[in-house]
């Protein structure tokens, strides 16, 4: 089992109140899977996210990764992990602006300490494969939001991880610029790699094998996807 | 992480806020040039007045009339004062009263108007034994000659011309054998000094010297204004300054050393008492220069936390992506660090660029002979301590960085 939890909990304290964002959460997720989680604002699916990523630490449960508890690591321990193991894609990109495609893709390359011929290859291959060879030297403020994305996820993929996360993808994006992200995501998963995919739309959903639907940072049920009638009804709307 | 990539990275940060960064320096920029000026400034004026002081020789005892002086107020006593006479002089010369002196000699000067036909050229004579041609290292150029103690007991009307007096007054012709008017008078010209430019605080060449006699028979002066006496070494002066002391004390007949109406100044004494002047005003002017720096470092430190605020998802970001605490902190310190070593390189560059071009206004219109060297010093101190203010100012705001929890920043709007 790649991902395993245990009652995993987070609870915010603000002014002496207590707010469970996550509230006791059971989960197993295997290598190559592509798992979509899906619920209302405010059910607890970012944080959820955040913290299997490790960007956030749980307040109470166990979190195990690859088969070890989590808790455990340092700071630069995770820093090491969510370099090394995760990706992320963020809604809102997360690029640095002034730096160019091929500087964004290469930083998690320069937190691993790859010397830089290495680097400046292993970016290129990766921006080639999300279509973007042509603009490996603009900045990426000039980028559509679409185009912005599929540097992300160059991003993301660059450290060749075990596990991607990616929290409301499409979010920012048209809905046709969606899609191609959307079909980068199914074909990352046929590639084999393991997606962790956080949405409140039904549809996105649908194109994970498995969704785990969320409700008041508790989950409320799983459901695996039928394949066949997703495609009918993907962007029909 | 390597050091060169966080090298580019800072720089990148940096250059995202050109005008920003710019102006974020100035403040550095002034500190170390001002630094810089004060400290190669006040390095060559001590060399100056130090270099003038022992071109007289280390074993050279200077007698000054007066009381000694404790403030500016006081050194009118030691040009005016009228206290060293003939009589002291006479005995002082005396083997006998000061068995370790070589060679004793007094000196009278006072300013003066001279005329060779149409020109005029006022200046001063400087009175002296023949016995001060060895003390201060005078020559004439052949075929001129200096005058001997026949000139002093006869109170000769001759004169040795320093460089530019002779200019001034002859031009380019030939003065030996002239005579040129001084009060009314006429001197005959023996001699012209070799070119020695400034030394013991005098410049030869711009006076003229007489017999001692005669410069005080031509003022009035019935006393004189200094007497040199030559130790025949270092170790001797104590011995030399207490001889001197007894005689000048019997002849003025004064119990109370209290009541001295002379005091005595060694070579050591003037270096001493001048190079701790120039150190404290060296000192103090770096310090004022210093305070532009804490100034500098605030400044920086106020950006850098502007800077870390502005930045918070950019730090969230790489957090993310796998920087740890330490690359982190190490970016933003090494930011603050360019900041101010770019400052001080500019510092330093701006300090040296404007030192030589005072040294080269005071050389042509002020006639200073002040050397400049490239001050190798108040550079290794100007770039280390603009490093280490780029640490100190730098550390707080790179902590801050360093600490923010990745999704904390990434949340951050």
């Amino acid at each position: 089992m790649l991902i395993e939890t245990k009652g995993l909990k987070k609870i915010y304290s603000i002014d002496g109140s207590e707010t469970p964002a996550v509230n006791g959460i059971n989960l197993e997720i295997k290598e190559g899977e592509f798992v979509a989680i899906i619920g209302p604002s405010g059910s607890g699916k970012s944080t959820l996210l955040q913290i299997l990523g490790c960007l956030d630490r749980p307040t109470g449960g166990e979190y195990f990764f690859d088969g070890k508890e989590i808790e455990k690591y340092s700071d630069d321990e995770l820093a090491h992990l969510r370099n090394k193991k995760f990706g992320f894609v963020f809604q809102s990109f997360n690029l640095l602006g002034r730096l160019s495609v091929l500087e964004n893709v290469e930083l998690p390359l320069i937190y691993a300490g790859i010397p830089e011929l290495k680097r400046r290859e292993m970016a290129v291959k990766v921006i080639g494969s999300v279509g973007l060879s042509d603009r490996v030297d603009f900045e990426t403020m000039r980028l559509s939001g679409g185009q912005k994305q599929r540097v992300a996820i160059a991003r993301a993929l660059v450290n060749e991880p075990r596990i991607i996360f990616a929290d409301e993808p499409t979010g920012n994006l048209d809905s046709k610029s969606g899609e191609i992200i959307l079909e980068f995501f199914e074909k990352l998963h046929e590639d084999g790699h393991t997606i962790v995919l956080v949405t409140h739309e039904t549809y996105l959903a649908e194109s994970a094998e498995r969704i785990i639907y969320l409700k008041d940072g508790l989950i409320e049920r799983e459901e695996i996807v039928n394949h066949k009638s997703f495609r009918e009804n993907k962007f029909s709307k | 992480m390597k050091f060169r990539d966080n090298l580019k990275m800072s720089y990148s940060g940096l250059t995202t806020h050109m005008s920003r960064s710019v102006l974020t320096i100035l403040g550095i920029v002034i500190g170390i040039t001002a630094i810089i000026i004060v400290m190669s400034l006040g390095q060559s004026a001590q060399n100056l007045i130090v270099g003038e002081i022992q071109s007289m020789g280390p074993e050279t005892i200077v007698v000054l009339p007066g009381k000694q002086p404790k403030g500016l107020s006081d050194v009118g006593g030691s040009i005016f004062g009228d206290s060293l006479k003939e009589r002291d002089f006479k005995d002082l010369s005396k083997k006998e009263n000061v068995p370790d002196a070589v060679n004793v000699g007094p000196v009278v000067f006072s300013q003066i108007n001279s005329s060779y036909g149409s020109e005029t050229y006022d200046t001063m004579i400087l009175g002296v034994s023949p016995s001060m041609f060895k003390t201060f290292g005078l020559e004439v150029n052949p075929p001129g000659t200096l005058f001997g103690s026949n000139d002093v007991n006869e109170k000769s009307s001759v004169v040795i011309l320093g460089n530019k007096a002779q200019t001034e007054l002859f031009g380019n012709s030939d003065s030996i054998g002239e005579k040129i008017k001084i009060k009314g008078k006429n001197f005959k010209v023996i001699g012209v000094l070799i070119k020695k430019g400034q030394s013991s605080f005098v410049n030869f060449d711009d006076h003229i010297i007489a017999p001692y006699t005669t410069v005080q028979d031509l003022s009035g002066l019935k006393y004189f204004n200094r007497i040199a006496v030559t130790a025949k070494s270092v170790e001797a002066i104590p011995s030399v300054i207490k001889d001197i002391e007894l005689v000048l004390r019997t002849n003025h007949k004064i119990d109370d050393p209290k009541n001295d109406d002379f005091y005595i100044q060694t070579q050591e004494d003037l270096v001493k008492s001048i190079s701790s002047i120039t150190d404290i005003l060296t000192i103090f002017l770096g310090s004022v220069a210093a305070i532009s720096l804490v100034v500098g470092g605030i400044g920086i430190m106020n950006i850098m936390f502007v800077s870390v605020t502005e930045r918070t998802r950019e730090i969230g970001l790489r957090k993310a992506l796998g920087a740890t605490n330490k690359n982190i902190l190490v970016q933003f310190l090494t930011e603050a660090v360019i900041l101010t070593v770019t400052g001080g390189v500019i510092g330093i560059i701006f300090g040296t660029g404007l030192t030589a071009l005072t040294v080269v206004v005071l050389n042509k219109f002020a006639g200073i002979n002040f050397s400049f060297s490239f001050p190798i010093d108040g550079a290794l101190l100007g770039l280390f301590v603009s490093s280490a203010v780029g640490f100190i100012f730098g550390i707080f705001p790179a902590r801050k960085a360093s600490l923010k929890s990745p999704i904390e920043a990434l949340r951050y709007e």
